[in-house]
């Protein structure tokens, strides 16, 4: 298990987390190359099913990251996002999925050293989980 | 007598509601009874597969087929007709999108033959027999279906025409379906034959709708009296109307129930769960700690709640095995 990569997808808010990653990379912090960025407008703009397709495409894990309570760019987008999150995390342990596969966290714009420490400890996590893989769900979509 | 089209019904893994809508046409069966044969329809009279398995390929016009995709037998029988008929089409929730047989993707057949033939309180097993697929009886082999791991919606197994919806589809939806069929002026392929919006765009609640909602707590409908005017959502109590497509008339909120999601997803979702979590997290109230949620207390089956009817279309697909 020592060399499996885990893969881990991760949606940044543009006004903060995504900023928080640049400003890591600017003071060159080194953080696992596994983590994938996908840069959205806003945390509240990640729909669940973005992350269901994530998981169902080849995730290990799945981050959503945005700014903290009260620094939200749109009010309440981040807020938004916690609220569904919390359900959609409660629900993965029905499909069997650990929840910790699923991480909702706070980067601010300037905090380059804690989306550092994210993005180590959901590999880390990840690392200890293993691979998933999703299982009994047929590509033939239905309208 | 011979030209006209003929018509199949099948149920696979189903409660025989959706058969209920077709006896529920009333008067209206003779309409249709007029203008088709009905040449197979196993649950109201005596039919063989035999009698399908000698017809010509493309033999049958329609084939309507309601129930989810839980056996062997199913499986055979749903793709025997589709090599029979020009067209299928699935009908009601557990044919689309699995249904509530489907919920059953959130356990193992292990476990559910355990609870089934050795654990519920009223079985009687001491022997503990289980069903077998094959077993020897005088000398005889006997043969079941097998008894699948996962169940299946029919567009899984065969290739579909037209979708229904609903647990089961109304007598009217179904009148107007086959109104359509036989008018020859055909919908795309892979149509939902329903509206494509949502219920709550029908609803008469809709006006008791706050331009901005807050959903201090959510409330399971036995926890409150429910009024029989005000949006359910406002009140607490989880409405499927956001995520679910309309066709159906409304007729739980009618009857002062909120609706559950037996119509499904509208073209534009690909994940009636996902929705209505997208939907409901927008109108809570704000809270800040995701394990101890007292908004979501009540809240104890996320899965079935938001799948009840979805599940083998979820793109989380099954629950994951021990083993």
């Amino acid at each position: 298990m020592s060399d499996y990569k885990p893969k881990i997808i991760a949606f940044v808010c543009n006004w903060c987390s995504y900023a928080g990653a640049d400003k890591a990379g600017g003071k060159k912090l080194v953080y696992a190359p596994n983590v994938k960025l996908i840069r959205v407008m806003c945390s509240g703009r990640v729909d669940p099913q973005f992350a269901m397709e994530a998981f169902r495409k080849g995730a290990d894990g799945v981050m959503v990251l945005g700014c903290h309570p009260g620094d939200c760019h749109y009010r309440s987008g981040n807020i938004k996002a916690f609220n569904r999150f919390s359900i959609f995390q409660r629900m993965l342990a029905q499909f069997g999925i650990e929840k910790e596969r699923f991480k909702l966290d706070w980067v601010g714009a300037g905090e380059g050293e804690r989306f550092q420490i994210t993005a180590n400890e959901m590999t880390e996590t990840i690392k200890r989980l293993g691979p998933l893989s999703i299982r009994g769900f047929v590509e033939s979509e239905v309208a | 007598m011979t030209h006209k089209p003929k018509v199949a019904f099948y149920w696979c893994a189903s409660c025989g509601g959706c058969e209920e809508t077709v006896v529920d046409l009333a008067e209206k069966v003779l309409d249709v009874v007029a203008k088709v044969d009905i040449v197979f329809w196993p649950c109201a009279m005596d039919f063989k597969y035999k009698d399908v398995e000698t017809m010509k390929d493309g033999e049958i016009a329609v084939a309507f087929i309601n129930g989810a995709i839980r056996t062997g037998e199913q499986d055979h029988v749903a793709k025997l007709l589709r090599k029979k008929s020009g067209m299928i089409i699935s009908f009601g929730s557990c044919s689309t999108h699995g249904g509530v047989p489907a919920l059953a993707n959130l356990t193992s057949r292990k476990k559910i033959f355990a609870s089934s033939y050795h654990h519920s309180p009223t079985v009687e097993n001491p022997e503990g027999i289980e069903p077998m697929q094959t077993s020897q009886v005088n000398g005889h082999e006997l043969i079941l279906p097998e008894f699948y791991e996962t169940v299946r919606k029919l567009s899984d197994i065969v290739d579909v025409d037209y979708y229904m919806t609903g647990c089961p589809p109304t007598s009217d939806n179904l009148a107007e379906a086959v109104g359509v069929i036989l008018s020859g002026n055909l919908p795309p392929k892979g149509t939902v034959l329903s509206p494509n919006k949502a219920l709550c765009g029908d609803c008469i609640r809709n006006e008791t709708k706050p331009d901005n909602m807050v959903v201090e707590r959510i409330r399971r409908p036995i926890d409150i009296i429910l009024d029989s005017e005000t949006c359910f959502l406002q009140q607490g109590v989880i409405c499927m109307g956001p995520a679910t497509r309309t066709g159906c008339g409304a007729l739980c909120i009618d009857g002062n129930m909120p609706c559950t999601g037996c119509y499904g997803p509208t073209d534009n979702a690909r994940d009636q769960g996902a929705k209505m979590i997208a939907a409901l997290g927008g109108i809570l109230s704000e809270n800040r700690e995701m394990e101890t949620n007292e908004i979501l207390e009540r809240l104890t089956d996320p899965a079935g709640t938001f799948y009840r009817y979805t599940l083998a279309a979820s793109k989380l697909g099954s629950v994951r095995k021990e083993e």
